[in-house]
């Protein structure tokens, strides 16, 4: 049994249960300064989970139920960046919000243990399971705000969702159990070989999988709940949302639709283009009547998910390296948003209209310009990052013939940009209020090193173009 | 064999009808017990298959503390059942039709089933010899699935901290346990041998407190009753 292969989870584990412990015996009520500390051993945890990765060994271990390789790797690097952004855009916020308790970075931990483990898994119980310890921390932070009633609300929302998603994949996973009689993937993988003898009631559970799956992206039509909970979790709590669990869920499609089910491409491939297609459009459309600024960024969520499904709706390693970039330019951007979002405070209440950042272009000309530069990228302007991650992604639908894909991507861009460059000119060219709180300095950090990855990426794609490359060509070989 | 049988139908008639009688019933309290009795009816089943590990498992998680909480919870929240079940005539054709369709998709997916020809014998014996059933399931827990197990667990201990952190609140008035104050506490701090002449009583000693001239962890004892919140 090669256990070793699990080593950075295992790593990360003994770590959270030991600044568990840790934070319950400096004192539950000691204040917001056990918090912070807390934080800080979760991010240098996250560090050096990260140099374990980079320095972990390739396999399969768990009598096949775990597995890494270059495409696991890439998608925890990921998903540690993003949990790690998110974290330290909530130090500051919490501790204004009375939010400050050292079990808000234990749960961030764990979930991140989950979302690692979804990316490396090799059997649908694996699959399950982390999916679930990622869940169940994450309603639990969209909750964490529990004397107000929105956060109470978008928490239960979610679980309640969640759990009617999670109904819908188990009942998918026995499906394809029931018919195949086995969850390993690799050995899914062989009794696929010959697509042809493929009973219908295995793809009908391949179906209700994607279904569950879907609803982990906020993919349209199991889109629902993003608005609801966006608007109503802690903002910090709502940027942690759609950068490291949507990198995950994405990932492990992928990983889902090309391992054991890659033969079967011909019977999945229409299902994600629908879903990729309908997210493009509804993604687009409706952020454009939105009035809060929370709400907007989880129709824009929709959207970008419907972009990076492009990738994989194509199906070839060119489509999946689309869909790596796609998720490290949306990553970056989507913190570095977030990180202006949270700076959004007036004597100490924090606004989430988008009338409230009317005038910011002269009041803090330096929020006002990173914004500008997170709202080109996401529009999918160039030199910004979030144009390459398009560009990738349309480039492989167009060498694959996907013409129509291409096409209602790049239409839906361009109506998509109308909302993103609304907010540039509500900065700048709007009637001001008055200025915004000091900003501490996380924000500011965060904001100017999402930014910098933003706006220089153009210099430097090469190694994450490579490593995409790598990644992808250990699934669609 | 014809034991077997009788046992089987027996016990899934009662099943089932407990279920139904679940959702039907209108005293949210005998839902609870009939709940009770499906739990138990399955159990059955369980040992039938020869897992009666997991039938005790049934009866000592479901009945013993997930049943028991809904029974609390029923008894103890104000909740109006009748009027949630408000909709549920108006609902119902609407419900039933679409079970009803869905239920005649599966079948038309479900037809297609192709049983193996072991699996007649695969269904039951998967127990290897001489190992009871509990030790059988213990010994694949730990080795193959050690991986999944400890994963669960750690979804438990999520479970746990968001019970705690989403309702645990720290009352004013909550007064805590202090263990080694409690141990640290000698006689002479707290009790006093006092020569009360007959029928003079301790009042006229002036003594009406306990001696402890600070409480513990300086704690005025006043100011956690009553009497304290009103004063604040």
């Amino acid at each position: 049994m090669n256990w070793t292969t699990a080593i950075p989870e295992i790593f990360l584990s003994v770590a959270g249960l030991a600044i568990l412990v840790f934070g319950v015996l400096r004192g539950r009520y000691s204040g917001p300064g056990n918090a912070l500390v807390c934080s800080m051993l979760v991010l240098a945890s996250f560090a050096v989970a990260a140099i374990l990765i980079i320095g972990g060994n390739h396999g399969i271990g768990y009598n096949g139920q775990f597995t890494t390789d270059a495409f696991s790797s890439y998608a925890k690097l990921l998903i540690l960046a993003g949990a790690a952004l998110g974290l330290v855009l909530s130090l500051d916020y919490n501790r204004l919000e009375g939010l400050a308790r050292f079990e808000f970075p234990v749960l961030v931990l764990l979930s991140t243990v989950g979302m690692m483990v979804m990316v490396s898994a090799s059997s649908m119980m694996t699959l399950y399971l982390g999916l679930e310890l990622q869940s169940l921390s994450l309603y639990v932070l969209a909750a964490f705000a529990r004397d107000t009633l929105r956060s109470s609300e978008a928490g239960l929302k979610f679980f309640v969702l969640g759990a009617l998603a999670s109904g819908l994949l188990l009942y998918g996973i026995s499906l394809v159990y029931g018919f195949s009689g086995t969850m390993d993937f690799n050995v899914l993988a062989r009794s696929f070989a010959d697509p042809a003898g493929v009973a219908p009631g295995l793809i009908v559970g391949v179906v209700f999988i994607v279904a569950g799956l879907a609803f982990k992206i906020s993919a349209v039509p199991f889109h629902m709940w993003t608005p609801d909970v966006y608007e109503g979790a802690p903002t910090p709590v709502t940027g942690f949302f759609s950068t490291a669990p949507k990198v995950a869920a994405i990932c492990l499609i992928v990983r889902l639709m090309g391992t054991p089910f890659g033969h079967l491409l011909a019977s999945w491939q229409q299902l994600i283009v629908l879903v990729s297609i309908a997210s493009m459009v509804l993604g687009s459309l409706a952020a454009i009547g939105q009035t809060n600024i929370k709400r907007l960024m989880a129709y824009s969520s929709i959207g970008h998910m419907g972009y990076a499904l492009i990738g994989l709706a194509v199906g070839t390693a060119e489509g999946v390296r689309g869909v790596l970039i796609y998720m490290v330019t949306y990553v970056f951007m989507n913190a570095g948003t977030f990180a202006c979002l949270i700076a959004m405070r007036r004597r100490g209440i924090a606004l989430d209209k988008i009338s409230d950042l009317s005038g910011l272009g002269r009041t803090d000309p330096m929020l006002a310009g990173w914004m500008t530069v997170f709202m080109f990228s996401m529009a999918g302007i160039p030199p910004m990052s979030g144009f390459f991650g398009k560009l990738y992604v349309f480039l492989a639908a167009v060498q694959a013939g996907m013409w129509t894909l291409a096409v209602i991507g790049v239409l839906t861009s361009v109506i998509g940009a109308y909302y993103y460059l609304r907010i540039i000119k509500v900065m700048y060219f709007d009637e001001g209020g008055e200025a915004f709180d000091r900003r501490p300095m996380s924000l500011s950090v965060v904001a100017a090193a999402a930014g910098l990855f933003t706006l220089f990426f153009f210099v430097f794609p090469a190694p994450f173009v490579g490593a995409a490359q790598a990644a992808a060509r250990v699934l669609f070989g | 064999m014809a034991l077997q049988a009788i046992a089987f139908y027996l016990m899934a008639a009662v099943t089932l009808g407990s279920g139904l009688a679940v959702v039907s019933a209108r005293n949210p309290v005998h839902s609870v017990l009939f709940l009770i009795a499906a739990f138990f009816s399955a159990a059955g089943l369980f040992v039938l298959l020869g897992a009666e590990f997991l039938a005790m498992l049934l009866v000592v998680v479901y009945v013993g503390a997930v049943a028991v909480l809904f029974l609390f919870v029923v008894m103890m929240l104000d909740v109006d059942f009748a009027e949630l079940r408000g909709g549920f005539q108006r609902y119902l054709p609407v419900g039933l039709t679409v079970g009803a369709l869905l239920l005649i998709e599966l079948l038309l997916v479900l037809g297609g089933w192709k049983l193996a020809p072991e699996a007649a014998v695969l269904k039951l014996s998967s127990t290897p010899g001489n190992v009871s059933n509990t030790a059988a399931i213990g010994r694949l827990l730990y080795t193959d699935y050690i991986f999944l197990f400890q994963a669960a667990g750690l979804i438990l201990l999520v479970a746990m901290i968001g019970a705690i952190v989403l309702t645990l609140r720290d009352r004013k008035t909550s007064r805590h346990q202090v263990i080694r104050v409690q141990n640290e506490r000698a006689v002479a701090d707290t009790l006093l041998m006092v020569d009360a002449g007959l029928g003079a009583g301790i009042k006229t000693l002036g003594i009406y407190r306990p001696l402890v001239e600070t409480p513990p962890q300086g704690r005025d004892p006043v100011a956690a009753t009553e009497l304290g919140e009103r004063r604040s």
